[in-house]
């Protein structure tokens, strides 16, 4: 099976008609996703692809085709309404892939969905993919397998660059989660491996972190207390200079907080296989899978 | 985005922060003349650099007389200024801040964050002012007192009296620290900071509260809306090539190693920098080329990692995804026929149409040499150099 993106899953694109938005709900429908809408104010009544419906608003996007998840392509400043506005639809799942939306913004869209029944995944990521079943956000499919390794992620291309080295060695993935760059993001470590720890599908977890806050140490405690499965661990940044910003808004080693070297302890020290070298991240899987 | 201390003050300042009276001054001339519009005899000349630790240097003077400016203002204008934040090369002093002398009776700290964990920005106070504050909360973090803002109502008074109080004000004092707290906070979310900090915070002998330094900083992904704030980026601040790699939306930050790179995404970026260092070289820089990776963004991160006279040698790793590989390798041969590339490239091409774009690069008739793996990728560029 899979986690957050399952056959129920029906999805649709807020920002659907701009040209990000509509090259990957394209890419989208090629993977067979269930994408059922399309959102973008103003251009209510146009369809997609000759056969996805466009409304004005979210809310009639569910009403029409009973939609129950939405994949944000809406630039910076527009985002963070685009998610509260999927939000008080009654959306389950948010997937928003928009990098550069001010953090004082998702401050308040934290708080906005502190009581909604609503997964947020990201900003600034590459979005959900369960291999077999659809995928709602921007990644490559085709390095993906049907599998039993969840993948979580804070990172773009080097999830991919995992995800490539456990299909070359025959390594299939449940759902593979990028949760985002970010300071301020929905779904964190944590509530990632929540869903996987119910998955009976997901046999182990490769968790992607890099420099920057303590949701890789805060996650590594709870795996040491909670998690029954195997853990392959990678931190990038470990020559990444103290103060500055490693491309994402989050990637920061601040007032001595956020090393490498510090995660990489932690989830050590929780039992947690850390690869030193993102080369072996689907080396360390196959032998952790052999045991 | 930094900007310098003069800059902050006025910005807090506009938001009714009490700050003490000061001009900023680029020549010694200007800071004379600063020093005659000052209340005091006393005043102070005070380095205006992007780092802290600015005292220690010897970068901030008090003149016990308006006379006594000039001399300082010699000594402290053009000098390399060494602090534990600037590193050892220190950062050449080009503009003053010259302010009025402060009776000082108490130091204080109060600075304002986003705090990640809750997804809420933060104020924090201590009595360690001073000092800093990162010291304070590795040794002695009861000493660090924080209340969390609700983004719906944002800061409430009874929250900074819980501050004003803990950090042991009495009387009036108290009323004109919450008046302070209050007005950091509006000066803080209307202009989208990520960082606030006062420190130190005094309180005169007068009983008085006011910000003695003021560093702010801003969150980049809001400065679309704070055209103003934009303005107040002073490139002599910042790594010239870092400067030029911002005109090309590439994002640049330079390194002390010899083997340059060339990534497309934040984190395989970094996870690149650590393998080369695992292989044995030290990265000369971060550089993330964004999804696209088109011979224009190719063209120009060449010219930005060979501005650079430390390199010796070029690795590029991209991760074909949406973007074909054999796209990139055409991207690639095409900016190498118009710029003089004088060190080894090492080029891995990893995801759709890899196979193509290996043959495209083999079959250019120049120098590449090509990698399958990340690791085979550093392992090569690190033997090139040796």
């Amino acid at each position: 099976m899979s986690v957050l993106l399952n056959k129920n899953t029906k999805v649709l694109v807020q920002g659907i008609t701009g040209s990000e938005g509509s090259f990957h709900a394209g890419q989208m429908l090629e993977y067979n996703t269930q994408l059922v809408a399309g959102v973008t104010p103003g251009k209510g009544g146009q369809t997609f692809n000759g056969s996805v419906p466009v409304f004005n608003t979210v809310r009639e996007a569910v009403a029409a085709t009973g939609a129950n998840a939405s994949v944000i392509f809406v630039p910076p400043p527009f985002a963070a309404d685009a998610i509260m506005e999927a939000a008080e639809a009654g959306l389950e799942l948010i997937v928003c892939i928009t990098e550069g939306i001010p953090a004082g913004d998702m401050v308040s869209v934290y708080d906005y969905l502190k009581d909604k029944n609503t997964h947020l995944v990201g900003p600034n990521c590459p979005g959900v993919i369960s291999p077999g079943i659809g995928k709602m956000g921007i990644m490559p499919a085709f390095i993906h397998k049907e599998g039993h390794v969840g993948v979580i992620s804070r990172s773009g291309t080097l999830t991919y660059e995992a995800v490539g080295q456990l299909t070359a060695r025959g390594i299939g993935q449940s759902t593979c989660i990028g949760i985002g760059g970010d300071p301020v993001i929905g779904t964190r470590f944590i509530d990632a491996l929540k869903l996987f720890n119910e998955d009976d599908d997901t046999h182990a977890v490769v968790m992607i972190g890099e420099i920057g806050g303590t949701a890789e140490e805060e996650a590594a405690e709870w795996i040491k207390e909670n998690f029954k499965k195997p853990v392959v661990g990678f931190i990038a940044g470990q020559t990444a200079p103290p103060g500055r910003r490693m491309g994402h808004a989050g990637a920061i080693i601040s007032g001595g907080q956020g090393t490498a070297r510090d995660k990489m302890a932690v989830m050590e020290a929780a039992g947690i296989h850390v690869c030193k070298s993102p080369a072996d991240i689907g080396k360390t899987m196959e032998s952790v899978l052999k045991k | 985005m930094n900007i310098h201390e003069y800059q902050a003050k006025e910005i807090l300042k506009k938001y009714n922060v009490p700050v003490p009276q000061g001009y900023p001054a680029f020549s010694v001339d200007e800071a004379v003349e600063a020093a005659k519009k000052l209340p005091t005899e006393v005043c102070v000349v005070k380095a205006q650099i992007h780092a802290g630790g600015r005292g220690k240097g010897g970068g901030v003077k008090i003149a016990k007389t308006k006379a006594e400016v000039k001399d300082l203002a010699e000594q402290i204008l053009g000098m390399n200024l060494v602090t534990h934040q600037t590193g050892p090369q220190g950062k050449v002093v080009h503009k003053l801040l010259v302010e009025q002398g402060v009776d000082i009776a108490r130091e204080l700290y109060l600075g304002m964050v986003l705090d990640r964990g809750s997804s809420q920005f933060v104020m924090m106070a201590s009595t360690e002012g001073g000092v800093e504050i990162e010291k304070v909360a590795a040794e002695t973090p009861d000493k660090i007192l924080k209340v969390w803002i609700d983004p719906g109502v944002g800061l409430q008074p009874f929250q900074a009296r819980q501050l004003a109080f803990g950090l042991g004000m009495e009387g009036k004092q108290v009323g004109k620290a919450v008046k302070f707290m209050m007005a950091l906070y509006k000066a803080f979310m209307a202009n989208d900071c990520s960082l606030a900090e006062i420190n130190p915070l005094v309180v005169t002998g007068d009983g008085d509260v006011l910000a003695l330094d003021a560093k702010i900083n801003f969150d980049d992904s809001a400065l679309y809306r704070h055209p103003e704030i934009t303005e107040l980026r002073d490139l002599d601040e910042e790594d010239p090539l870092e400067v030029e790699a911002s005109k090309y939306n590439l994002n640049y930050i330079k390194l002390d190693g010899n083997v340059g790179c060339m990534v497309n995404g934040a984190g395989l970026a970094m996870g690149t920098m650590d393998i080369i260092k695992l292989a044995g070289g030290e990265p000369a820089n971060f550089l993330d080329v964004g999804g696209g990776a088109n011979v224009e963004t190719v063209r120009n991160g060449f010219k930005i990692i060979l501005g650079d006279p430390n390199v010796k040698a070029i690795l590029i790793n991209i991760f074909g995804g949406i973007v074909r590989c054999d796209r990139v390798a055409q991207g690639v041969i095409e900016a190498v026929k118009t710029i003089d590339v004088n060190v080894p490239v090492v080029v891995r091409l990893e995801g759709t149409n890899a196979k193509e774009a290996s043959v495209l690069l083999k079959e250019s008739g120049m120098d590449f040499i090509v990698a399958s793996t990340i690791e085979d990728a550093a392992e090569k560029v690190v033997g090139a150099i040796k």
